[in-house]
């Protein structure tokens, strides 16, 4: 089954046209790697994906759940009610974190489990630890974001991602923002998903990182999917001259 | 009291000033000892805990060091109104007036608070109307004076519409104080307001899109994520407000409210002295301590996270 369906997505930012026609379908347990030159319209078809921007035309279902659709030429989004349903399903990690810095590491995981989720503050606790556990950071359940380093930031924000046990998870070039050093502790607990078989789309700019842990990598550039096949073809074996340029320069 | 009185009194006071000045510095000078004694032991630029002596020495010198203040204080009562019985009655009638002034700010505040964060979020909606109405709203009550809206209030209803005021009256209130906690209130509102927009204007919009993705309602989010935030980035700002409202406070003696600095005006008149204005200055000057205290304890206490 197919976890996510972008069906011939179009989106432009006034005349700007930044998709231009996109088709993607991830399907359960799959890794998918968007990779691609900035500018190329990596991040807003993930943010098209998550519904922080709408689309112009197209078709999406997460999780079974269709989000909108243009079959009749105008673009329809489904209502607030299947629209939280359908946010439940996917959780984001962003390249910056934005953890909510007034609040405790396991706050920051609980907060949506008892006031979006309806779970009592015990069974948040219980999963913010597990998850904590995980992503060994248990010692810091207490501290506040401030006081931790970017790579366990990024952490606390994919376990943030993962508390409400979503079906997808999609990564917005989560180690972007970190120095290289710490790039390592967040890319292995995305490795160690990967291996639980969790559904991810992970935009980024970590060459070796997705050849080794994606089963699919797309290559974008202009608004269009240039090429995309088994992840270690075609780090290895592009067939498309823009993405040998583009990988020539990793 | 007759003038040998005074002289008794002042030579008493001089030689406690003069111990004290000494006492004051012998406990400076030892404590300061006692500290570099103990920096020795500490690397370069460290930050020392102050040891129980070093505090109750420095305590000391300042208890030491009160007989000076109050001959200084003295000194210029006596400079400028050479009568130091006036002084009581003049504190006293003062105090009362001050609790009129602290009606004002109190209430003030009260209201000004949630009505400018009404306005903020009426100047930043997206529905073009209301944000002009809002926009209006501020431009008009930041740019007339204070004291032309306070007339306004008071007077309005009955030159623009014909009510008497006269006999309104809420609890102990009268239509005077009323209509000048609602014309301060109106007014503060609209420089809260700014603060306020500011302050929801900083938050970075990844902090919307994190709450969004998560399934926050906008209400969960703006009362859970942002407003919380924004508080403690509005609250220097909000605190310059505050201080300065106290001491525009004295704007209501244009409605003839008997508040502190209309009592002044007329003590001052009638002892023919400055001196009800520098106790109405000090009565202002502290009420303003406290409150900076206050705010600093709060903003201390949002220091958890930065």
């Amino acid at each position: 089954m197919n976890i996510l369906e972008m069906h011939d997505i179009h989106k432009s930012f006034n005349d700007l046209a930044v998709l231009k026609g996109i088709n993607l379908s991830v399907a359960q347990g799959e890794v998918v790697a968007v990779i691609g030159p900035s500018g190329g319209g990596k991040s807003t078809l993930l943010r098209c994906a998550t519904t922080l921007e709408r689309i112009d035309s197209g078709k999406i279902v997460i999780g079974g759940t269709e989000l909108c659709n243009s079959d009749d030429g105008f673009i329809h989004y489904c209502g607030k009610k299947t629209l939280g349903e359908i946010r439940s399903k996917f959780g984001l990690v962003f390249q910056n974190f934005n953890l909510f810095p007034h609040f405790s590491v396991s706050r920051n995981i609980t907060e949506a489990l008892v006031h979006v989720h309806k779970k009592s503050r015990e069974e948040a606790d219980e999963i913010c630890n597990a998850l904590l556990k995980k992503m060994h950071l248990a010692h810091k359940a207490n501290e506040y974001p401030c006081n931790l380093s970017g790579g366990q930031q990024q952490r606390v924000s994919i376990a943030r991602a993962l508390a409400a046990n979503p079906e997808i998870i999609f990564f917005d070039e989560p180690t972007s923002a970190l120095d290289p050093e710490l790039t390592k502790g967040v890319l292995k607990v995305i490795k160690d998903l990967a291996t639980e078989k969790m559904t991810m789309v992970i935009v980024t700019h970590e060459m070796s990182f997705a050849r080794d842990v994606a089963d699919r990598i797309v290559f974008m550039d202009g608004g269009v999917i240039v090429e995309e096949g088994p992840a270690f073809e075609l780090v290895t074996n592009p067939k498309e001259e823009r993405t040998k340029k583009f990988l020539a320069g990793y | 009291m007759n003038p040998s009185d005074i002289t008794a009194e002042n030579s008493v006071l001089a030689l406690l000033t003069i111990c004290g000045v000494i006492v004051a510095v012998a406990c400076l000078i030892a404590s300061e000892i006692i500290m570099n004694a103990k920096k020795k032991h500490y690397p370069e630029g460290a930050k020392i805990k102050k040891p129980l002596p070093v505090i109750l020495l420095q305590v000391a010198s300042a208890v030491a060091a009160i007989p000076l203040v109050i001959s200084i204080v003295l000194k210029m009562i006596d400079l400028f109104t050479g009568n130091r019985e006036n002084l009581i009655s003049t504190v006293k009638l003062l105090g009362q007036g001050f609790a009129f002034s602290f009606g004002i700010f109190i209430f003030t505040i009260l209201f000004s608070l949630p009505l400018g964060l009404l306005v903020a979020s009426g100047r930043m909606s997206k529905i073009k109307t209301i944000s002009v109405f809002f926009k209006t709203y501020i431009s008009i009550l930041r740019g007339t004076p204070l004291m032309l809206q306070l007339l306004l209030v008071y007077f309005g209803p009955y030159y623009l519409f014909g009510v008497t005021t006269g006999n309104i009256q809420i609890g102990p209130f009268n239509y005077r104080f009323i209509a000048t906690v609602i014309g301060f209130s109106l007014n503060y509102a609209a420089y809260f307001a700014e603060i306020f927009r500011g302050g929801i204007q900083s938050m970075s919009k990844g902090q919307y899109e994190a709450a969004q993705v998560l399934g926050f309602t906008k209400s969960q989010t703006y009362f859970k994520i942002i407003l919380p935030q924004v508080v403690k980035r509005v609250l220097p700002s909000v605190g310059n407000e505050i201080i300065t409202l106290v001491k525009d406070t004295s704007l209501a003696q244009v409605l003839a409210v008997t508040e502190m600095f209309t009592q002044a005006s007329a003590l001052a008149s009638a002892q023919v002295s400055v001196m009800p204005f520098i106790v109405a200055g000090l009565f202002y000057y502290l009420m303003n301590l406290v409150i900076e205290t206050l705010l600093g304890l709060l903003e201390k206490s949002m220091n958890y996270y930065s």
